[in-house]
């Protein structure tokens, strides 16, 4: 069983200016533990499939069934009970919780999972470690560069153990190299058997994906395997060049951001 | 989210916007401190005019003489003494449901006791005063019926006289002279208080009726038994109305009124006085109070709009807390626990504030501080539910947010 099945998904908008077809009649399978990239430029309707794939939004037509759940015809309470277990998300904008430290910005699903004040600690500062932050747990957001505050999201969008890891281009936000690092650890997740959907429009992002799922105008345009571009490999790179030609400026950036 | 969890994360938004919450807490600490206060105030008044009500003696009623017309003119209440101490007798007798009749001369004299004199009032009366006043010694003895009889030249000080004339002395047997009479202290009054006029009732000496009319009053009473007033006491407060028509009837007969004549005397009835000054009384409290309900409801509106404001600022942080897995009501909840909690702070705040000034103004006034452990209640209360009120709306903005259309939000 995929754990997303997608048949004939369909999202009409009624505005005052007629009927918009965001998505329509898409059908296609996601397998547990892909990595795949939706990619397609704004308004092709892959935010639309995005937050319905992300039970964030019900689809007008067709069917949504993620990990044998169909989605269309749950209620409001368990759309948020289908997010809270099975989703993790991670925007481009990170949506840190400002005024709390790491810590807390990661226990915030379990607190509406219903986990108790300690199990929360633990898992919340286990899954800081398995981004490698456990050192900044007590840190807040304002404390963090732009590549850790990505990191403490995606630190949240796991410690449920969610099916699925949904990324709204989540490099957006970052320079390249720190860009790098969070594919590098998507890809990290995924060997560990996350299943990971990347939302972007951005092709050198799709590049580390194994498949990449293009729209157009609402429509599936085309779905592709590929060898996905190792992350590491691109920072091992990176690295030797900065050893020959060295960048101070984008270090002392990374330190002070 | 246990409910302490809760109120901790509502703090600590509360307190990321100290300013904004402390102005916003204002409104509600300043209608809770003037409910509290207000409240406070209306009882103390009510109390006092009760305390002086209490003070002046149930279900009375008072005749007093006059009102006769001389060469076509009305000369009011008090002008000539139409009635007389057979009067008292007579209604005590013959109308139903009085309990005592007292006859009534009041006049002021100049009481000397060795080197120290005192101006103060002269009551003749007999023992039905001190009945229908409810009103006794604190020492000594009240007049002895044989004394009443004879007009014995003694005298029942109240405890400002006491004061007056004989300071530290114990006054009981001392002899102290009015127009030259000497007269023997055979009793202290209990202290009385102020009047519901303000006047002092303590400030007074009491003789015999006789006494009273012969030795010191003396003269320009036409008749022998005549006297200025009589002060009625009924049995119950039903039985003064009807009483009242009764006495009215009895003594037309006596005085040998015609039909057309107009009554020689009147009648007041204190206990519809003190009713009505109950009822003023009552009024003000709820005014007061009503003016402070009107600040506290104000108060209310600024939490409301200040929440708005919040659930505007922090639309995405609700998209945040939808996507990871709130419910409608994690986030209903949220916003009502905090504007709940804003509102009980300020109510706290105002108790504090509202007490305070309750107090000070009862010692200014004068007045027993009266507030209650229940008035205290119904304010946190109160604030309590005005914030969930004016909390509710800026809630469910909040809880029926679209996750999408918060999470898109700048």
């Amino acid at each position: 069983m995929p754990l997303i099945e997608a048949r004939e998904l369909s999202r009409v908008y009624d505005l005052d200016s007629g009927r918009v077809t965001a998505l329509d009649r898409v059908s296609l399978d996601i397998e547990a533990g892909d990595l795949v990239a939706v990619m397609g430029p704004s308004g092709s309707g892959k935010s639309t499939f995005m937050n319905l794939i992300g039970c964030l939004d019900r689809p007008t037509g067709g069917h949504y069934r993620l990990d044998g759940v169909a989605v269309e015809t749950l209620s409001g309470d368990g759309l948020a009970e289908l997010r809270n277990r099975k989703l993790g998300f991670v925007f481009q904008q990170f949506n840190l919780l400002p005024r709390v430290d790491a810590c807390a910005n990661v226990e915030l699903p379990m607190v509406y999972a219903g986990a108790d004040g300690k199990t929360r600690k633990a898992r919340a500062l286990a899954a800081l470690g398995r981004v490698g932050l456990a050192e900044r747990a007590h840190h807040r957001p304002m404390q963090l560069s732009g590549g850790q505050q990505q990191r403490v999201a995606i630190a949240r969008a796991l410690v449920n153990e969610p099916r699925l890891l949904l990324a709204d281009e989540p490099t957006g936000a970052l320079d390249s190299r720190t860009a790098l690092e969070i594919l590098a650890l998507f890809q990290d997740l995924n060997r560990e058997g996350v299943t990971v959907v990347l939302v972007t429009h951005d092709a050198e992002v799709a590049r580390h994906a194994r498949r990449v799922i293009r729209f157009r105008d609402g429509k599936l345009l085309s779905d592709t395997r590929q060898e996905a571009a190792e992350a590491r490999e691109a920072l091992a790179a990176l690295d030797a060049g900065h050893a020959v030609e060295p960048e101070p400026e984008m270090v002392t950036l990374e330190v002070l951001a | 989210m246990s409910l302490f969890e809760a109120i901790r994360s509502a703090l600590s938004a509360i307190g990321a916007n100290a300013l904004r919450s402390a102005l916003t807490m204002l409104g509600i600490i300043i209608g809770v401190a003037a409910v509290i206060a207000m409240v406070a105030i209306g009882s103390g008044a009510r109390e006092r005019v009760t305390s002086q009500i209490k003070s002046l003696g149930a279900n009375l009623a008072i005749i007093q003489s006059g009102n006769v017309t001389q060469g076509g003119a009305r000369l009011g209440a008090g002008a000539s003494s139409t009635l007389t101490d057979e009067d008292a007798s007579a209604v005590l007798r013959e109308v139903e449901g009085v309990v005592a009749a007292a006859p009534v001369i009041v006049t002021r004299a100049q009481a000397i006791y060795q080197g120290t004199n005192w101006s103060t009032q002269i009551t003749a009366t007999d023992l039905d005063f001190f009945a229908a006043r409810e009103w006794d010694v604190a020492d000594g003895r009240l007049f002895e019926p044989e004394e009443l009889r004879r007009g014995e030249i003694v005298a029942i000080i109240g405890q400002t006289v006491a004061r007056n004339l004989f300071g530290e002395q114990n006054p009981l047997d001392q002899q102290f002279r009015i127009r030259n009479v000497p007269f023997k202290v055979i009793g202290v009054m209990a202290p009385k208080g102020q009047s519901a006029l303000g006047q002092d009732q303590d400030d007074v000496i009491f003789v015999p009726l006789d006494t009273g009319r012969r030795r010191i009053v003396g003269r320009n009473y036409a008749r022998d038994r005549s006297v200025q007033t009589i002060m009625v006491k009924f049995e119950s407060e039903q039985a003064i109305a009807p009483g009242i028509e009764l006495t009215r009837a009895l003594l037309r007969q006596r005085h040998r009124l015609t039909e057309d004549a107009d009554d020689d005397f009147i009648v007041r009835n204190l206990t519809e006085i003190a009713n009505t000054a109950t009822a003023a009384a009552n009024t003000l409290s709820w005014l007061l109070a009503a003016v402070a309900a009107v600040s506290l409801l104000v108060g209310g509106i600024g939490i409301m709009n200040i929440m708005l404001v919040s659930v505007t600022e922090r639309t995405r942080e609700i998209g945040l807390r939808l996507a990871v897995g709130a419910r409608q009501r994690d986030v209903l909840a949220q916003f009502l626990i905090e504007a709940t909690t804003l509102a009980t702070i300020g109510g706290a705040v105002g108790i504090a504030l509202g007490v305070g000034a309750a107090l000070t103004i009862a010692r200014i006034a004068g007045w027993p501080s009266v507030v209650s452990l229940e008035t205290i209640a119904i304010a946190v209360g109160v604030s309590g539910l005005i914030g969930v009120f004016f909390g509710f709306y800026p809630a469910r903005q909040a809880a029926r947010l679209d996750p999408i259309e918060a999470l898109r939000r700048e």
